[in-house]
């Protein structure tokens, strides 16, 4: 028997890896201080604009992101259990379920954060938003500002759609002014703009890196950073630290290194949210078959690139799941191509009919244009339930096979 | 199924039950034992199926997808279209004019669709399910059965019977609710001529006959269409083992 004690990891505090991991957890941290001091803090959907509170200096927690880390953690079925009993339907989006069991319990030991005293809840990235908003609102008996972002059936986002949703987000600035007594400045939002900017062009730069073969980074590397895309993007560290791992990312190119470990014989783009709950089983899944998860849209979306205030209106408007199938497609094309990927892994998500509906026909499309192989497997963001891990191993060995039959292997 | 030279079967045997792979390891003593022969004389042995990855006697393993269309093209390379209905999925394969496996669409894993369903139907009407056809066959008018979920969909079998429906008539309805769901599959992928049917539901005429209908297209299969799976994976047991002494 060896007599070796293993050391525990301990990240390079200069890392990326270390500064993302730190921003995501200080901003339960920072809340719960803010909370402490006296402060009104809220509850707020991914992509509503981070902007806003961030200007206002608003301590913000964010249910989808505390959601995912519960279910990574183990902790969603007892969760979604929780607000079955109380009538939930298991059809409804798993992130909700956990959340509003959330709010019922106020514990979770995977992850915690504090009660919220307003919500802020755009419907940019599904309609069950509102919905599970509301809820929350009526059983806390709390304010909800609401940014309502239709889905946009054209190609590109109007005049007329830009003014409308303008309109509201002043006005949700106007709300929390008077709910809060914070102050909106041009000075501070310049400030945050610029940061949010940095930000996305560094996130994105880094995620573009995946052009190179092999791609300097494991694609699943992308779902633990974007917590910071999702919750921090205006915060002067979280510019810094994007620009920290493009650089990485940059170097490995250099280097011939990745942290995608072993041979990258296959790359394939990932549709949907991850499998939180069987996230080692996902990605096990594709690495002992030598496959790269190197895009993904989900990771692209929160990238936000704009000049002005209505630049950033217009940035909310087009997000993936509110846009039209031809216009989601081609954004995905793109990846596909800029990528050199061959091959189309797609998540059906019960949690999101919205994402999941559409991908159907988009799959097909992408597949005809694109000429290459897709699969889709039926799971959950973050009720356990909904997978079978022997099923998932079929399609992705199936999709491997074609991939290296296309190759000539096999 | 053991294969000689890539060419002739001498041996095969079917088991429909079994847990994890100990099926399987039952079924590679009784055809090597009928084959007079040892496991050290095979060249290559191959898995397919769920449990693959844990078939310890397997030099490598390969999925149902590649080795059903491997299977069905040995016994007609003109095939483009596979519809494989086997007991625990459903799939619809495309192969391209190369003969490559070029796409493939599966069930979700809800049962409905899949030959589970038909066992489970088989069972509450107490008919053995290789009669199911021929019970169908006496249907006048078939039945609607309108749950994808099975056990759902068991209720209405058990509603119907006591509404006094013919057995003939629900056996017809259960045979076309199953063909209705894989047809969704295959028109998803693209029905391309010739089709064939692999899988253990290809026996059953009833569901052979209402995806005809449904897919409006003629649909080929064979008495070992069962076999489609395992005939593909000792062709490529045999492929491999041409591949490394570089035959």
């Amino acid at each position: 028997m060896s007599n070796e004690v293993k050391k525990k990891y301990v990240p390079d505090p200069n890392s990326a890896k270390f500064k993302l991991g730190k921003i995501a957890a200080d901003a339960y941290v920072d809340a719960q201080a803010a909370k402490d001091r006296g402060e009104l803090i809220g509850w707020c959907s991914s992509n509503f604009p981070v902007e806003i509170p961030e200007t206002l200096g608003l301590s913000v927690c964010y249910p989808e992101n505390q959601a995912a880390g519960i279910a990574a953690r183990g902790g969603g079925e007892r969760l979604c259990n929780i607000s079955e009993n109380d009538g939930y339907s298991n059809d409804i989006c798993a992130y909700a379920r956990i959340n509003l069991a959330y709010a019922k319990t106020k514990d979770a030991p995977e992850q915690n954060m504090p009660a919220p005293d307003f919500l802020l809840c755009c419907n940019n990235i599904c309609n069950c938003m509102i919905k599970w908003y509301e809820n929350l609102a009526k059983e806390l008996n709390i304010p909800m500002i609401i940014i309502d972002i239709p889905f946009n059936p054209d190609y590109d986002v109007s005049d007329a759609q830009v003014a409308y949703v303008k309109a509201q987000f002043l006005d949700a600035i106007k709300q929390l002014e008077e709910l809060t007594g914070k102050k909106w400045t041009e000075e501070k939002y310049q400030e945050v703009m610029e940061y949010s900017g940095r930000t996305s062009r560094a996130w994105l730069a880094a995620t573009a890196e995946a052009r190179h073969t092999p791609s300097p980074f494991n694609g699943f590397d992308l779902l633990n950073h974007m917590a910071v895309m999702v919750t921090a993007r205006g915060k002067k560290e979280a510019a810094e630290a994007m620009e920290v791992l493009e650089k990485e990312y940059k170097e490995n190119v250099q280097t011939g290194n990745s942290t995608f470990r072993g041979e990258e014989k296959h790359r394939v783009m990932f549709e949907g949210i991850a499998c939180w709950p069987y996230l080692r089983a996902t990605s096990t899944g594709l690495k002992s078959r030598g496959i790269n998860m190197v895009t993904t849209i989900y990771a692209d979306a929160f990238g936000f690139i704009y000049d002005d205030f209505e630049g950033m209106v217009k940035a909310y408007c087009n997000v993936p799941n509110a846009m039209n199938l031809e216009h989601a497609r081609d954004k995905r094309v793109k990846l596909i191509k800029d990528n050199h990927v061959e091959g189309l892994l797609v998540h059906t998500n019960r949690s999101c009919k919205l994402w999941s509906g559409f991908m159907a026909e988009m799959s097909r499309q992408i597949s005809a244009e694109c000429e290459i192989p897709h699969v889709a497997f039926d799971g959950d963001q973050a009720d356990p339930r909904n997978f079978s891990e022997a099923q998932y191993e079929t399609r992705v060995q199936g999709l491997t096979e074609i991939m290296e039959s296309k190759k000539g292997g096999c | 199924m053991l294969l000689e030279n890539g060419e002739h079967i001498i041996g095969s045997e079917l088991l429909v039950a079994g847990i994890g792979t100990i099926g399987a390891g039952k079924i590679m003593e009784v055809v090597l034992k009928k084959a007079q022969l040892t496991l050290s004389e095979i060249d290559f042995v191959m898995a397919t199926g769920y449990g693959r990855r844990n078939f310890e006697p397997a030099n490598s393993e390969l999925s149902e997808l590649s080795c059903h269309a491997k299977g069905v093209l040995f016994k007609n390379p003109l095939v483009r279209t596979i519809i494989d209905i086997g007991g625990q999925d459903a799939k619809v394969l495309r192969i391209n004019d190369k003969g490559i496996l070029e796409n493939f669409m599966m069930n979700d894993k809800c049962a409905a669709g899949t030959g589970r369903f038909l066992d489970v139907m088989a069972n509450i009407l107490q008919i053995p399910i290789n009669e199911l056809e021929k019970s169908a066959e006496l249907a006048e008018k078939p039945a609607k059965i309108s749950s994808t979920c099975t056990v759902f969909a068991e209720s209405e079998v058990i509603s119907q019977l006591a509404s006094g429906e013919t057995v003939g008539n629900v056996i017809a309805g259960i045979c076309n609710s199953v063909a209705s769901r894989v047809a969704g599959l295959a028109k998803r992928v693209g029905i391309e001529e010739e089709v064939f049917m692999s899988g253990g539901v290809a026996q059953n005429g009833g569901v052979r006959k209402a995806l005809e209908k449904e897919l409006k297209v003629p649909i080929q299969w064979s008495e070992t269409s069962q076999m489609m799976g395992a005939l593909g994976a000792a062709i490529s047991a045999y492929e491999q083992v041409k591949k490394e002494r570089c035959i």
